[in-house]
């Protein structure tokens, strides 16, 4: 083992980029969760699409990254709104179990179309010029891109939760995932509020899919394969707390950069280690509220 | 004026409320009284819209309120006090409060609210569920008095409070109808609905048993006790 403390350091930050995207993931699983009471596998591919969205509105339209940071959650969105409105939304009253597995159906229904459609392998997308170049820390030398992920993803995870916490708002989705059909009874529109809920959730996805473009190849088992890490994020923090999903995200980030400079065979498992510990020892998870 | 007719709601395959009649006219309480199990909340919960079954008629100022979901229910200006009181505790006594909208004008201001409840100005940042019971009671009734509705149903909202506390409930509820809501008021505990009802309703197995105007009701205690089984 190497216990060299610049690569240690660098391996953490590099570990923070990839924990602001599972704060962002398990954030948007975690209001869907909270409130709609469904297990949205589909998140990763919603993440997926955002990149595909991004890439495609460049090569399409020659919109760049900026422009597409604003376009893809409305586009991912509008694509949420859909599938709750035609799919979830039949799904309320069953059991999580059934949410969790048409979401799943649905998640590897679109991924297989979209490798039909684009191919296995990864498509470039590339960084904006604004964004080039690296500062130097001392033991790394931080790509500016990354830099712009970290602090761009912990503001936007932050104003979410603001917005949840603080916010009339955040009050009626408080609210109605404490008793939604009481919520109704006083004159809101809950199946309303349900469909947005979900456009916004899978919106950020979008977003995280955008940011993510240009450090990950854009490719469609790149939402499969971080929605499964995602999962586990959510389980350690505990289903439907907004607040555990963003700090947790970001500590097992840091984490598994931890873990990939010191001892990398474990670096992709070590997650998984702490959910299952996490989930004998407190089986709420770390910030979840009793059943 | 709320009128019921021939009103039918099932729980599941429970049917609980067998062809139910009253009304409850503009500006009056009216008070609905019976045993557990004998259909009130039912009654209340299906005018709300929030049984799935039902049958017959239920009309609010000549609009078909089965027709209705919950939230449009709520929107034609009715409002639900619930027998568990329905505080949010991931919200604060405040946001409670402020929690549903405003559907129509000429609700409380919150400073009024806070004037007649001061207990719960005193706890605005608390939880909800840190407050007693009683003071979770006049947080759920000054809830929807901002609202604007005009029709109120309470459901029970003296269960389980000490006397102090329900002579404070009648008093506001006196005050409220002072002010012209229509009220229906679900009770098991007829000495206070007494001085407060205009017309009493007494239910049995899903079905009215008996009416009462304000000026019978004395006369016929002994057999309101006998149906709430005291």
């Amino acid at each position: 083992m190497d216990f060299n403390m610049n690569l240690i350091l660098g391996q953490m930050v590099l570990g923070l980029v990839n924990g602001v995207f599972y704060a962002i993931l398990s954030l948007g699983l975690s209001v869907i969760f909270g409130l709609l009471g469904v297990i949205n596998f589909a998140h990763g591919v919603f993440f997926m699409l955002g990149a595909f969205a991004a890439y495609m509105l460049g090569e399409l339209f020659g919109i760049g990254y900026w422009p597409a940071l604003l376009l893809v959650p409305l586009i991912i969105g509008a694509l949420g709104l859909v599938v709750e409105v035609t799919l979830i939304r039949s799904l309320y009253k069953l059991d999580h179990l059934y949410g969790l597995l048409l979401t799943m159906g649905l998640a590897f229904a679109i991924e297989g179309l979209i490798r039909i459609t684009f191919g296995p392998q990864g498509l470039p997308y590339n960084i904006p010029d604004s964004l080039r170049g690296a500062i130097n820390l001392g033991f790394m030398f931080l790509p500016y891109y990354r830099a712009w992920v970290v602090v761009a993803g912990i503001i936007l995870c932050v104003t979410v939760w603001l917005v949840i916490e603080r916010t009339p708002l955040g009050a009626k989705l408080r609210a109605a995932t404490d008793n939604p059909q009481m919520v109704q009874a006083f004159g809101i529109n809950v199946p309303v509020m349900l469909t947005l809920t979900y456009a916004a959730g899978v919106a950020l996805a979008g977003i995280g899919g955008v940011m993510a473009a240009p450090i990950m190849s854009v490719d469609p088992a790149m939402g499969t394969n971080i929605v499964i890490v995602v999962f586990a994020v959510v389980v350690i923090g505990g289903m439907g707390s907004i607040f555990g999903s963003i700090l947790t995200g970001l500590a097992l980030g840091l984490l598994e950069g931890f873990t990939k400079a010191v001892f990398a065979e474990a670096s992709s498992t070590v997650i998984f280690v702490v959910m299952v510990i996490v989930l004998i020892a407190r089986p709420r998870g770390l910030f979840g509220k009793m059943a | 004026m709320l009128d019921i007719s021939k009103l039918d709601a099932w729980y599941g395959e429970s049917h609980v409320l067998h062809g139910l009649d009253m009304q409850v006219p503009e500006g009056k309480v009216v008070s609905l009284l019976g045993r557990n199990g004998a259909g009130k909340t039912t009654t209340m919960r299906t005018i709300m819209g929030l049984m799935g079954k039902v049958r017959g008629t239920l009309a609010y100022n000549g609009a078909d309120l089965l027709k209705m979901r919950p939230d449009q229910v709520a929107r034609k200006g009715i409002a639900l006090c619930p027998e568990d009181r329905a505080i949010f505790p991931s919200l604060s006594v405040h946001e409670n409060l402020m929690l549903p909208p405003i559907i129509a004008k000429g609700g409380m201001s919150v400073d009024h609210i806070y004037e007649l409840f001061p207990n719960i100005k005193e706890r605005a940042t608390s939880r909800g569920t840190q407050l007693s019971g009683g003071e979770q009671q006049m947080l759920a009734i000054a809830r929807i008095l901002r609202t604007g509705a005009k029709f109120l149903l309470l459901d029970e909202p003296t269960e389980g409070l000490a006397p102090v506390i329900v002579q404070q409930i009648s008093r506001t509820l006196s005050e409220i109808k002072e002010m012209g809501y229509t009220i229906l008021l679900v009770e098991q505990n007829a000495h206070f609905v007494q001085g407060i009802a205009d017309v009493h309703y007494l239910i049995e197995n899903g079905n009215i048993v008996d009416r009462l105007e304000a000026s019978e009701f004395e006369k016929n205690i002994a057999k309101v006790d006998k149906l709430l089984g005291l």
